[in-house]
């Protein structure tokens, strides 16, 4: 935000400046806007999410290069040929040739080779599956998407929070996802890519985040009428703050054992943060299991029920 | 419109291909067509086999194909159904010489075996479901009676349809609406047993691997 | 047990004022037009040249009209949801609760899709194929009629929804465990599904007429390699059609068995597997998407070739890029899904896979360009919505492209940049490219052109409408918004939204001028009038015929000798004129009678669509009586064609003669 700010008085200062700079001005505006005080795609604040921004910028320019060109030649052309210009030649007879086919198949062809080479490295290089190299050892955190809230567990600390994710900045994060039932996708944009959670199975997520910060996290897969409010912070916090977070939790809340559970998978919406003290051992894997399914038909009244309360 | 008189009546010179040749003769039109539509039939089946082939070992802890098919008991219905299309054949070499007797006989015996098929096919539903493999056991029973059962579907429509020409054979004769329309009833029924092949070959074989 | 199953006056949303609101306006609108056609007596007319017509012209023009109607209703959607989102933010509800608003955007893409843009080409193809292959009708005219009948039934039935009952309110895709039973337990996905199978299978059914009228009844001489471009590019969207709709139709049948009979396919217990669901569904939906976009890719080419009064550029390059779209859309369904968790491996084959169709697609474009060098291009309104469109569809592939790069998915899947993407394809592509084929061909079904200056007016708001609607969105996707959000926290969203808002009304200017271009069109159709059956000075049979063609379009079929057949028959047309014409000889043409079929088997298939809906059992068990009865009593029917004088035709042919002269 404050880029923008510094960009506003900039402009009010340098009013004077003619039309092309003020043009030139704008386009940046629009840029940090988007880049800036945006939290988005354009902001990476990890490594995952700058590779990934670096391959998208990557194709579009490889793309653009082909693009505006021929977006100009199309208008171009259209101008030139039309009816009225007696200057254009008519030429009814120019209907092939071999050696424009030729360009007209290759150029596309070229532009298709570069940017599959691209797709194929950056599928390898920025797996979801695949650990972040790193010297430090990654903190294991399972996710499981509920109606209509997240829920995160830490099984090496035995704790649980619901709606907030607390990361150590600097260390990576191996993510074991699935669902309780809806299908959901985690994603927080400025840290990596978004994978699916299905219930039944397990999808994996590596993410990194190098600063300390609060990051937006939310589903992209449409699960329902509470879909809306799926949304969670992720502090990134210093290795140190996240050993006294570790404490903290530990010593309060209640401990999600099955029952705890059956009562968190009950449909909700808009759920405050809060905590678990202790987690139940293997209790994901009983998630996984769809064992704990809540097979309950009268599921949406009660989601009625409790946004009228809400 | 004066353009058009001339192309009227431009002598028509031999054709050079077949793709030039004008439109088809109406019979030509119709096979096509229901080839086509057969060719649409055989995706559906495609993708219930391929929901099949997805689902065959998701058992949710219930019986298996191994447990559950009868391997003498499937044979003979194949039997029937592989012996309907030879009669099948025999009934459109009868509507080809206009024969109404034997195409009334060979229709009836199609239709017996066919039906005898159904019978069997019903019969292993039926025994299934009183073991409680039912198709709401588990996604591999679902997908098992799903595929197997749109076949006999298909089957039981083919019936319908066989009975329906026979009347039509006696209402009308053989008048080329009809035997469009026979012509079209035997492809359908060839189609039936080459996915019935198919079925036979995943299902059943397959399917009782250990 | 109820006799009328699940239904019962409950479902009647009397308490939503939103929903009641639209429902009168649609009702009352219904009436007016079923009680002026009752006052005025035109039933008899309509039923005998309209609704039991097997014309393909006259089945074209209902397919469009339906479109068009249906637009009407999608549109309303649209603009809902693009004002809730502009004021839904921080912490504003918005006025649209989240069960409603679901249930908004899921109407607003089935309906654009299934019910717009897939009339919209069938419409189209209906109406040109014939006439571009030289022959007087489809291969078979009654099941034609099935179709569109059938497709209106599914219209009928989704409209119902919004009265009675409620629709899904899982977006348009309906991906399990979400539309199950356990998760949406009300009629609102039975009716999705119901809808769906009842005009899929008009829709198979049209492709299988198509694919065989285009391969087995072509006129006399046309070959393969003479067929003009949008022949070849239908072609391939039915053969599309074909080999996909199968696979919606079984996929969908699984979900109901799932639904209805407590089948496993695609549910979270007995070890189903939802993901299988949406496996099929996009080998169904990619290749839809092609249905969507050939035919139109094939309008542009016939409005660029007659505009810039030459031939198309590279014919053959055409048809083979036509040709290998059509078999790689089958190979790139993964890319809408990445972010399952595929392997690498998997996601960059796929990824790999969807940037080569971009190569034909490029090729296409530069072949477009190409014939525009060196022509003499007449900026009328089809012309403009072509150059739109190539200008639009280049930046729409672009966005493709980037989001066929798996680690760019990843970021934009789902987003709002997604939402952009495809409508930028599909609104730039389909939308466009009907608009230039609706005010090129509209001369030819009607025998007057459409008004300029409101179809360039149209077409200008459109086109900025768009780039004012959907630009934003992308910005939106790369902000991390995703899709589908009924209300959200982020303000700085909130401006974007505000300007997109602002662009869907200037796309409602263009659909107004649109209106006002078709109803200024018929005031004045006496100046717009075409006597000479060829307006644009067009390449294709279609133009060598009257405006409008007689029932038989040509009284004698024409012969074709190559490509761009009726041009090449002007270019030769006074070496002819030395000879002294023949008289013609008039024979009589075999037509094939009007039947009500289509019409009662679609009464039929509502009344089963609907009790199956609300688990109406006996009345399913007569809905599909009186369709198998009705299916019997066209099978048994005497009267099967109906033959044309070759007196009359001669008549009318000189009666033609006449107004050229004139």
């Amino acid at each position: 935000m404050e880029i923008v700010t510094t960009l506003c008085s900039r402009l009010r200062l340098t009013s004077w400046v003619c039309q092309r700079d003020r043009v030139s001005v704008i386009v940046l505006i629009g840029a940090s806007t988007l880049s800036g005080c945006a939290e988005g795609v354009l902001d990476p604040k990890g490594p995952i999410a700058a590779g990934e921004r670096q391959i998208l910028f990557n194709s579009l320019g490889i793309m653009l290069a082909i693009v505006i060109p021929t977006i100009l030649a199309t208008l171009g052309v259209a101008f030139w040929f039309r009816h009225s210009n007696t200057r254009a030649r008519y030429l009814p007879g120019f209907t092939y040739s071999g050696r424009l086919e030729m360009l007209v198949w290759s150029i596309p062809a070229m532009t298709v080779l570069l940017v599959g080479g691209v797709a194929w490295i950056g599928s390898h290089d920025l797996d979801p599956g695949k650990p972040i190299a790193d010297t430090i050892k990654p903190v294991t955190i399972q996710v499981v998407s509920l109606d209509w809230k997240w829920l995160f567990i830490y099984p090496d600390q035995g704790i649980a929070s619901v709606n907030q994710l607390t990361i150590p900045a600097g260390t990576p994060v191996s993510f074991e996802l699935t669902s309780s039932g809806v299908m959901n996708s985690f994603f927080v944009p400025q840290l990596g890519g978004q994978i699916y959670t299905m219930a039944g199975m397990t999808t994996r997520l590596h993410l990194l985040a190098d600063h300390p910060g609060t990051y937006r996290g939310l589903s992209a897969q449409f699960s329902g009428d509470g879909f809306a409010d799926m949304r969670f912070n992720v502090d990134a916090v210093p290795a140190a703050n996240f050993e006294q977070w570790l404490t903290a939790t530990r010593n309060t809340g209640q401990v999600l054992d099955t029952q705890a559970y059956a009562e968190l998978a009950k449909p909700s919406i808009a759920v405050a943060p809060f905590s678990y003290r202790n987690v139940a051992p293997n209790l994901f894997k009983s998630i996984l299991s769809t064992r704990l399914q809540p097979d309950d038909q009268s599921r949406l009244s009660q989601a009625v029920e409790q946004r009228t309360q809400k | 419109m004066n353009l058009t008189v001339a192309v009227g009546e431009v002598d028509r010179p031999s054709l050079p291909s077949t793709s030039q040749a004008g439109p088809a003769p109406k019979r030509i039109v119709v096979a096509y067509g229901f080839w086509i539509f057969l060719l649409s039939d055989v995706v559906m089946f495609a993708a219930l086999f391929a929901a099949y082939a997805v689902l065959a070992t998701a058992t949710s802890g219930g019986p298996t194909g191994a447990e559950l098919f009868d391997q003498v008991s499937v044979g003979i219905e194949t039997a029937c159904l592989l012996a309907s299309s030879y009669t099948c054949g025999l009934m459109s070499l009868a509507v080809g010489s206009r024969r109404r007797g034997a195409t009334y006989l060979t229709a009836a015996l199609t239709f017996a075996l066919g039906a005898a098929f159904l019978v069997f096919e019903l019969s292993e539903f039926t025994g299934m479901i009183a073991r409680g493999a039912t198709p709401q056991r588990s996604a591999f029973l679902s997908a098992f009676f799903t595929l197997v059962g749109c076949h006999g579907l298909h089957v039981s429509a083919g019936l319908i349809w066989l009975s329906v020409m026979m009347v039509q054979v006696a209402v009308k004769g053989f008048r080329p609406t009809v035997e469009r329309r026979l012509q079209c009833l035997s492809l359908f029924w060839h189609a039936l047993d080459i996915i019935w092949v198919g079925l036979f070959t995943v299902v059943y074989l397959m399917g009782v691997r250990p | 047990m109820n006799v009328l199953g699940k239904l019962s006056w409950d479902a009647i949303p009397f308490d939503q004022p939103i929903v009641m609101g639209a429902s009168a306006v649609m009702g009352l609108a219904v009436l007016v037009v079923l009680s002026w056609v009752t006052l005025k007596g035109h039933w008899p007319y309509l039923w005998r040249e309209w609704i039991t017509s097997v014309d393909h012209k006259r089945i074209g023009v209902m397919y469009f009209l339906l479109a068009l109607v249906m637009l009407l209703r999608g549109f309303s959607d649209a603009i809902m949801m693009r004002g809730q989102q502009a004021v839904a933010a921080g912490g504003a509800q918005g006025y649209l609760p989240p069960e409603h608003f679901d249930q908004i955007f899921s109407a607003h893409g089935t309906i654009m899709i299934f019910f717009v843009a897939m009339p919209l080409v069938i419409g189209l193809m209906n109406f040109v194929l014939p006439l571009q292959l030289g022959v007087r009708d489809v291969a078979f005219p009654t099941l034609n009629s099935v179709s569109f009948w059938l497709t209106a039934s599914g219209v009928l039935l989704i409209n119902i929804s919004l009265v009675v009952g409620e629709f899904a309110k899982t977006g348009w895709v309906a991906y399990p465990p979400l539309s199950e039973l356990q998760f949406s337990p009300g009629v609102g996905v039975d009716y999705y599904l119901w809808a769906l199978q009842i005009s899929g299978i008009g829709t198979l059914l049209t492709g299988i007429n198509f694919v065989t009228t285009i391969l087995k009844m072509r006129a006399p001489g046309m070959g393969y390699m003479r067929m003009p471009v949008f022949c070849w590019t239908s072609l391939a969207a039915n053969l599309l059609i074909v080999a996909a709709f199968p696979v919606l139709t079984a996929t969908f049948a699984m979900l109901l068995l799932d639904r209805y009979l407590g089948f496993h396919f695609f549910t979270v217990g007995g070890q189903g597997n939802p993901m299988m669901y949406v496996n099929l569904f996009w080998v169904w939906g990619h290749p839809e998407v092609y249905i969507l976009i050939l035919p139109v890719f094939g309008v542009f080419s016939e409005v660029i070739a007659t505009f810039s009064g030459k031939p198309l550029f590279g014919y053959r390059s055409m048809v083979a890029a036509t040709m290998a779209i059509c078999v790689l859309s089958f190979l790139v369904w993964l890319h809408h899904f990445f972010t399952m968790g595929a392997s690498a491996d998997v996601n960059g084959f796929f990824g790999v896979m969807t940037m080569i169709i971009a190569v034909p697609t490029g090729v296409k474009i530069f072949n477009w360009l190409f014939t525009m060098w060196g022509g003499r291009i007449r900026f009328t309104v089809p012309v403009l919505w072509t150059i739109g469109f190539m200008v639009t569809f280049v930046i729409g592939g672009m966005t493709g492209v980037l989001m066929a790069v798996p680690p760019a998915d990843f970021q934009l899947h789902n987003s709002l940049f997604l939402v952009a993407h495809f409508h930028n394809v599909i609104i730039g592509g389909t939308v466009f490219g009907a608009m230039a084929g609706y005010n090129y061909w509209f001369p030819k079904a009607f025998g007057f052109k459409l008004d300029e200056r409101w179809g360039k007016a149209s077409f200008w708001c459109w086109l900025v409408g768009f780039y004012i609607a959907f630009m934003p969105l992308y910005a939106l996707g790369l902000m991390g918004m995703t899709r589908r959000m009924q209300h959200y926290d982020d303000l700085n969203w909130q401006p974007w939204l505000l300007v997109a808002a602002a662009g869907a009304v200037v796309i409602l200017a263009g659909i107004v001028c649109q209106i006002i271009q078709l109803i200024v069109s018929i005031r004045n159709r006496e100046q717009l009038r075409d006597a000479s059956g060829d307006p644009w000075n067009g390449r294709t049979l279609e133009w060598s015929t009257a405006s409008p063609p007689p029932a038989w379009n040509f009284a004698i079929l024409p012969h074709v000798d190559g490509a761009d057949a009726y041009w090449a028959l002007k270019e030769g047309k006074p070496a002819n004129q030395d000879q002294p014409a023949r008289p013609r000889k008039y024979e009589p043409i075999e037509m094939p009678n009007n039947s009500a079929t289509g019409f009662v088997t679609a009464f039929f298939a509502v009344v089963t669509g609907f009790a199956l809906i609300w688990h109406i059992w006996w009345m399913v068990g007569l809905g599909l009586f009186g369709a198998f009865v009705t299916v019997l009593l066209f099978a048994f029917r005497n009267d099967e064609e109906t033959e044309v004088q070759a007196e009359q035709i001669a008549r009318f042919d000189r009666t033609h003669q006449l107004e050229l002269v004139v």
